[in-house]
């Protein structure tokens, strides 16, 4: 049978008789975007990851926090291809299995990450920085014989207006300061256009003004985007969890798994959590 | 630099045109050099006059423009990828013994031994040409030869190579022990390529004597089209997305990974495509020279083609080509005046670039300009 056969068969016989699994389509009707279930992953037998089980829904900001070596960064890796768990299962939607994939396949369907340390093409101009993220086809040739359009080059403006960084356009990357960068990256992941970002501590070495501009660029992002946030600068968590949409959850990580989760609030008052990573 | 500019509603993209009017009109002047000025030098003026251009200056100059081919490739990988390959003198190697083997051919009867063999394989008392000189005949398949057998093989290692993520020095090394081994495997009678004499005594080719000097002159002209061609080519290369995304691989590939690029296809392409560019020059290279042996595929030949670059400038296109006449100038010069100084003098000369001229003879001659430049105008931009 043919693949369009079996996809008019599909479309035929609707919802009631099962979906069809589309290559590369995200599938968030059962409402989460992302699952992972009992993943763990060692190094040398230290269990960065110990059974961790989390989902995300379409749409959700979450804020995940927890102490060094909770797991945060392995968690991303895993999820990214970077890393492969020893066992458990990583889907986005319910029907592609990251575990499956290669980085740039990952990056590809829709996952953008952004680093602990701003990683930026630091001898490119920010303006070539956005251009190669601009969503196109990443083959070899298609990029030989590229040729940005009027349109393209206006999605790239707009871009810079939003991250503050028109000024800059033809400045080298690697002269940009510290907080600019990390603008930068993260406008590297919007051209991307990816339905869930996972966020490294995205304001570390940002100014407070900086910080407060972040939180509000995120906040614009949920419900079109699902964002993970990993932080450790709790005022920020608080800008985001209490602005915005309201019952936003935070979870805790501590020893790879999830220690609490709920709201902000709640978590704070948790006496666990208090005791690992709150209370010191 | 900013506030001053009017910022216009279409941000401006990288300059979308290949080569600039400068480099054009630089790619036009080698052009007059290689197609007019050095055949009328060398062929209409006559000897003796201070115009003329020497029998030897040609081949010399022929010889350095094949390492510049070399140079330009090793750029594209190591300065613009940032993958320091050290076995780029087997491709070169390979290239001229494809070429080897059919100049061999070309010899007829007129050996030593009169044979239809050649002469290595009546010494070995061989009676019939081994499988692997069966397109030898062919100047086409020679051709062929040329760039098929370094991009497969470029190709196949790269891949393995690429695919296992191995890189930095890792993978200097290996490239390394690659053209070693291949060394030692062309010293030995048994594989058919003349063992540690290699191929000589070439007569014709396509069937026109080699040692006149309208041969001479003819290749000479083809290894300076080559030369500017490959020049434009990788300069085409350079300025594409193609060319950024490299650049990117250099400067940070897990981001161009999580970015949505493959870098193992990137890599391999200019990978593949260095291969053969070091392939061609070798072709061209060995009727001019006159000799192929097991010696161009020696650790020392690859990494002295790593030196031209550096020297050079790495990063810039025209740095190689420059590396490469610099040193290779200096080499003939010192190899007749001091012969047993050079090995040290270039060895210096490496440390003294790579602690004091990081970007090369361009590098320093941008920043002399720049500095001129700078104290004009007090700019506060940054080199």
């Amino acid at each position: 049978m043919t693949p369009e056969l079996m996809e008019a068969g599909a479309r035929a016989r609707s919802a009631s008789r099962g979906r069809l699994v589309q290559a590369g389509v995200v599938d968030t009707r059962h409402g989460a975007i992302l699952y992972l279930d009992d993943v763990t992953v060692s190094f040398d037998g230290f269990k960065a990851l110990n059974a961790l089980s989390l989902s995300i829904s379409a749409g959700e900001l979450r804020c995940i926090i927890g102490p060094n070596g909770a797991g945060k960064t392995t968690m991303m890796d895993v999820i990214t291809g970077k890393t492969r768990p020893d066992a458990g299962r990583a889907h986005f939607g319910s029907t592609i299995d990251l575990l499956r994939l290669r980085e740039n396949e990952i990056a590809s369907i829709g996952i953008g990450r952004k680093f602990q340390k701003p990683t930026v093409f630091e001898q490119l101009t920010v303006f070539e920085n956005l251009e190669l993220a601009l969503k196109a086809d990443r083959g070899v040739r298609a990029s030989m014989f590229f040729r940005l359009n009027g349109e393209q080059a206006d999605r790239i403006g707009a871009m810079l207006a939003l991250i503050h960084l028109k000024d800059s356009a033809q400045r080298v990357a690697g002269l940009l300061s510290h907080g600019q960068k990390q603008w930068l990256e993260i406008g590297m992941l919007l051209m991307q256009d990816p339905k869930l970002l996972l966020l490294d501590e995205p304001v570390a070495g940002m100014t407070d003004e900086e910080t407060e501009r972040t939180a509000e660029l995120f906040l614009s992002l949920e419900g079109s985007h699902s964002l993970v946030v990993v932080e450790h600068d709790m005022k920020f968590i608080g800008e985001l969890t209490q602005n915005g949409r309201n019952g936003k959850k935070v979870t805790v990580l501590h020893e790879g798994s999830v220690l609490a989760e709920g709201l902000l609030s709640d978590v704070q008052a948790n006496e666990k959590v208090v005791e690992v990573y709150l209370g010191r | 630099m900013s506030a001053v500019l009017p910022t216009p509603a279409r941000a401006a993209g990288p300059s979308t045109a290949r080569l600039s009017p400068k480099a054009w009109s630089g790619v036009l002047a080698a052009l007059v050099a290689v197609l007019v000025l050095a055949p009328l030098l060398n062929l209409a003026v006559p000897q003796g006059h201070p115009l003329h251009l020497s029998d030897y200056a040609v081949s010399l100059i022929g010889k350095i423009m094949c390492y510049a081919i070399c140079a330009l490739a090793m750029d594209l990988i190591w300065g613009y990828t940032g993958i320091l390959s050290l076995g780029h003198g087997l491709f070169f190697a390979l290239g001229g013994y494809a070429m080897g083997m059919y100049l061999m051919r070309q010899i007829g009867r007129d050996g030593n031994y009169q044979s239809d063999l050649p002469d290595f394989m009546v010494f070995l008392d061989w009676k019939a040409l081994p499988w692997h000189w069966a397109f030898s005949d062919s100047f086409v398949a020679t051709l062929l030869l040329v760039v098929l057998v370094p991009g497969l093989l470029a190709f196949v290692f790269g891949f393995f190579a690429f695919r296992s993520r191995i890189k930095g020095v890792y993978f200097s090394i290996i490239t390394q022990a690659m053209t070693y081994a291949a060394m030692l495997l062309f010293f030995r009678n048994e594989t058919g390529f003349g063992g540690n004499n290699g191929f000589t005594d070439f007569k014709r080719i396509l069937g026109t004597p080699i040692a006149t000097p309208a041969m001479r002159m003819t290749l000479f002209v083809l290894t300076g089209l080559a030369l500017v061609g490959f020049f434009v080519l990788a300069r085409a290369l350079v300025r594409s997305k193609f060319g950024r995304v490299l650049q990117a691989i250099r400067d940070a590939e897990s981001r161009v990974m999580f970015t949505g690029y493959d870098p193992l296809r990137y890599k391999l392409c200019i990978w593949v495509i260095s291969a053969v560019m070091c392939g061609i020059a070798g072709a061209l290279y060995v009727p001019q020279v006159g000799i192929i042996n097991p010696g161009e595929m020696s650790p020392a030949a690859s990494i002295e083609i790593a030196i031209w670059a550096a020297v050079g400038g790495r990063g810039t296109l025209v740095g190689p080509i420059v590396g490469a006449f610099f040193v290779n100038g200096a080499k003939s010069w010192f190899t007749q005046a001091f012969p047993e100084f050079w090995l040290y003098f270039l060895g210096a000369l490496f440390i003294a670039v790579t602690l004091f001229l990081p970007q090369g003879i361009v590098g320093l001659a941008r920043r002399l300009r720049g500095a001129v430049a700078g104290s004009e105008k007090k700019s506060e931009v940054k080199a």
